[in-house]
């Protein structure tokens, strides 16, 4: 027998699982600890090259990661308990998933003779995890925790992002085992993403879009997940043939808000002129999204006269929701990079003076318009003093969910892309607020504000905690109307002004909570006293909650009402109510 | 186009559907068959049949056989979310190849005597099933074919004292000498 005691790859699950994250670069570790997850604590606390961040409630700490991924272009790293540590992972999970982050969440499990015996907070990780994640593992023998160590970082950030789970039981952390640096053979050999498009289909694409007279580029995530170089690409592009682009949610920043050809964001609660465009353009050219049904509008309804180019690298978003003409699987940045050469070698740029003229009509409507007030705070208003007063700055911005959300991606300019963190496919309240701390985490010279809407921030609240424990001067900025916005606004348009629970009774005072966490607490009544506020909230170096007090009953506009189509949408002067009745044909009496 | 107040679109869609056969090679590891499953009942897909086994012990391949029905849209969104899971090797849609062969195996328990014996053994000899079980009696049959000729089995045997069936699902093949 060789004396195994001195090989340094020789140590316990614990101790590999360390390892690991120092092997793939992790620096932060967002965590909490608990009963299944002790011996990797105990090595955490035997280190110093991996710091961890003690988060508040473990959703927190899923969230917080995905905000440090998004800013970054790195895998988030998670590490939470058995039972209540992985269930409460859950939703940070399932977000992840329908936003393509890369999330790694070890979690601990009880120990394998106990699995299945009802064992104290024991629960079925992988079994729960498995339809949140892009895959999960429950490590059994501590000689194969190397490998999908290894695996579940491979898979977390390779072809399209996401989360994974590495369910380790306590007996496997404290047995000892063979560790190894990363290799080729830890992944399945049935994983395998593309990443280069197919040569004919952009060909096909190029020929497409060179002999287009109405085009649009539609770009999404997936061009922000790809990394910065595919955002460089994608303004190359809109440079090389002079069309329009709009983008979505998830993909706000890959072009610049203050360049030329930008429409603005398109969807449910977009720009008219980038609906617009969307429903009569010829050609879409359509780049890392997915048609997602808050975009579509009525699918039968969607662009009906256009041939359509779909970029994506997962197959399975191909002809989902809407048929294309032209699918081409591949990596975002990689695709653009071949199909840019190959227009600048075959093509010249189309001439589509008439269509920017058409475009310059829909714009002349400024559907973003809202009538000024100088007595109440109205939310656009706020956003964009926020947006101005922090132009120049190296700003970070993350938002719950709600009309918040939207009026921050209608008024608030993104030059860049990894600047703009927000749930988009799941709709998270409280996301904002923990992402926050995961960015500020990343980028603690940066200025991180969370865009929150009074209802929402108050699902997390409990992370400002962490965010004072870790010296991390984030910058909570509630816009606060003392209702759930968006509910509201929907059971005004659709449920009969019936305002069932969506009104925020027994609200907290921000500033004394703020005071409470050992932060500051701002508060703003009047549009005269908002900019000094502001400017105050900025200079201040430690978290902030700031408690914007504005108009309660305003409505997020433009608005395609549900079952529309892109060209039936509401805008803000129109949205009378008689206009508004019957544009929801189905709702019942209205305002 | 008057639909309910809500969030979403919520007119259907009723486009016609097809029925297809896929074969799915996956690595045989613990929780693979749930994946599989679980994306069905997830997603919303139908399951009209499934038949699993391990096929290459050496290398842990297993074959899963589905048949399902859809859209074609639908069809063509399981067969890439399928190949998108970790341990999912290929798709084949055999369907579409054409020239498959698709087999199943029931075994079909009969309680009986006088004519209605006499008259399901001669039955079973029409459709080549074989006798795997007599009492005096019973009979147990076994046969094999495809999915249709099997139900045409089992619905003659009803009126003569059908008394449970046990089917194996569908297993499919291509013909030729190509390989999936």
């Amino acid at each position: 027998m060789t004396d195994k005691s001195h090989d340094p790859n020789q140590m316990t699950g614990a101790a590999m699982i360390v390892r690991a994250f120092i092997d793939h670069g992790v620096q932060h570790v967002f965590g909490y600890p608990g009963g299944a997850v002790l011996p990797i604590y105990d090595e955490i606390f035997q280190q110093s090259e991996v710091e961890h961040i003690l988060v508040r409630h473990e959703q927190g700490a899923g969230h917080a990661a995905e905000g440090y991924a998004r800013s970054t272009g790195r895998p988030g790293v998670v590490l939470v308990t058995s039972g209540p540590g992985a269930t409460n992972m859950v939703t940070p999970l399932t977000d992840a998933l329908m936003d393509s982050i890369p999330l790694v969440c070890i979690t601990g499990q009880v120990p394998t003779h106990l699995i299945g015996n009802d064992a104290f907070q024991e629960c079925d990780t992988v079994g729960i995890t498995r339809p949140a994640t892009k895959h999960n593992w429950l490590v059994r023998d501590v000689n194969d925790l190397a490998r999908v160590l290894h695996e579940a970082f491979y898979v977390a950030t390779t072809g399209r992002p996401g989360p994974v789970v590495v369910d380790v039981p306590k007996d496997v952390q404290f047995a000892t085992g063979t560790y190894h640096p990363p290799r080729k053979s830890d992944v399945h050999i049935s994983y395998t993403p593309r990443v280069k498009g197919d040569a004919t289909q952009i060909r096909k694409a190029v020929a497409m879009l060179a002999n287009a007279k109405r085009p649009v580029i539609y770009s999404g995530g997936g061009v922000i997940n790809s990394g910065p170089e595919a955002s460089q690409l994608l303004r190359q592009l809109v440079e090389a043939t002079g069309f329009p682009i709009t983008s979505t949610l998830m993909g706000l920043g890959a072009y610049p808000a203050s360049g030329p050809n930008w429409l603005g964001m398109l969807g449910m609660h977009g720009t008219y002129e980038a609906n617009m465009t969307m429903h009569d353009c010829d050609v879409m050219l359509c780049v890392g999204a997915r048609f997602d049904d808050r975009i579509t509008g009525r699918t039968d309804a969607f662009s009906p006269g256009s041939k359509k180019i779909h970029i994506d690298i997962d197959p399975s978003s191909i002809n989902k929701n809407i048929r294309v003409d032209v699918p081409i699987i591949g990596d975002a940045g990689n695709v653009l990079g071949d199909l840019l050469q190959v227009f600048k070698a075959e093509a010249r740029k189309p001439d589509i003076k008439a269509w920017w003229q058409q475009i310059a009509q829909w714009r002349a409507r400024n559907s973003l318009s809202y009538r000024k007030n100088n007595d109440i705070i109205l939310p656009q208003y706020a956003i964009q003093r926020l947006f101005e007063l922090t132009r120049g700055k190296d700003t970070y911005i993350t938002t719950e969910v709600g009309q918040h959300q939207m009026w921050a991606a209608q008024f608030f300019g993104f030059e860049e892309p990894h600047r703009w963190m927000t749930s988009g496919g799941l709709g998270t309240m409280g996301y904002g607020l923990p992402a926050a701390v995961g960015v500020q985490v990343a980028h603690p010279d940066s200025l991180v504000i969370d865009i929150a809407g009074d209802a929402s921030v108050q699902m997390t609240i409990q992370e400002m905690s962490t965010a004072v424990q870790f010296e991390l001067p984030i910058k909570i900025f509630i816009l606060n109307n003392q209702y759930m916005g968006m509910v509201r606004q929907w059971q005004q348009l659709l449920h009969g002004n019936r305002l069932s629970h969506s009104y925020s009774e027994a609200l907290p005072d921000f500033v004394k909570l703020a005071d409470a966490y050992g932060c500051v607490g701002l508060q703003a009544h009047k549009p005269a006293d908002l900019d000094g506020a502001i400017k105050e909230m900025i200079s201040i170096k430690r978290p902030v909650l700031f408690d914007c007090r504005v108009a309660a009953l305003e409505n997020c506009f433009p608005m395609i009402p549900s079952g529309k189509a892109h060209n039936e949408m509401l805008l803000p002067e129109e949205a009378t109510d008689e206009a508004t009745a019957k544009a929801f044909s189905g709702g019942k009496a209205l305002v | 186009m008057n639909q309910p107040a809500s969030a979403y679109f919520l007119e259907e869609r009723h486009d016609p559907t097809e029925t297809h056969t896929l074969s799915v090679l996956v690595q045989n590891e613990p929780g693979v068959l749930a994946r599989v499953i679980g994306l069905f009942s997830g997603r919303g897909y139908n399951i009209e049949s499934l038949t699993v086994s391990e096929t290459e012990s050496q290398k842990h391949l297993s074959r899963i056989t589905i048949v399902t029905t859809g859209t074609p849209m639908v069809i063509q969104q399981i067969k890439h979310q399928l190949d998108r899971m970790i341990p999912v090797y290929r798709v084949v849609d055999m369907t579409l190849t054409g020239s498959s062969i698709e087999r199943e195996l029931a075994m079909v328990k009969v309680r009986g005597g006088g004519d209605h014996r006499v008259e399901a053994l001669r039955l079973a000899d029409a459709f080549r099933a074989r006798v795997i079980d007599a009492t005096t009696e019973s009979f147990v049959f076994e046969i094999t074919g495809n999915s249709s000729k099997i139900s045409q089995f089992i619905d003659l045997m009803r009126p003569l004292g059908l008394v449970e069936v046990s089917r194996t699902g569908v297993a499919a093949i291509t013909r030729g000498p190509e390989g999936m």
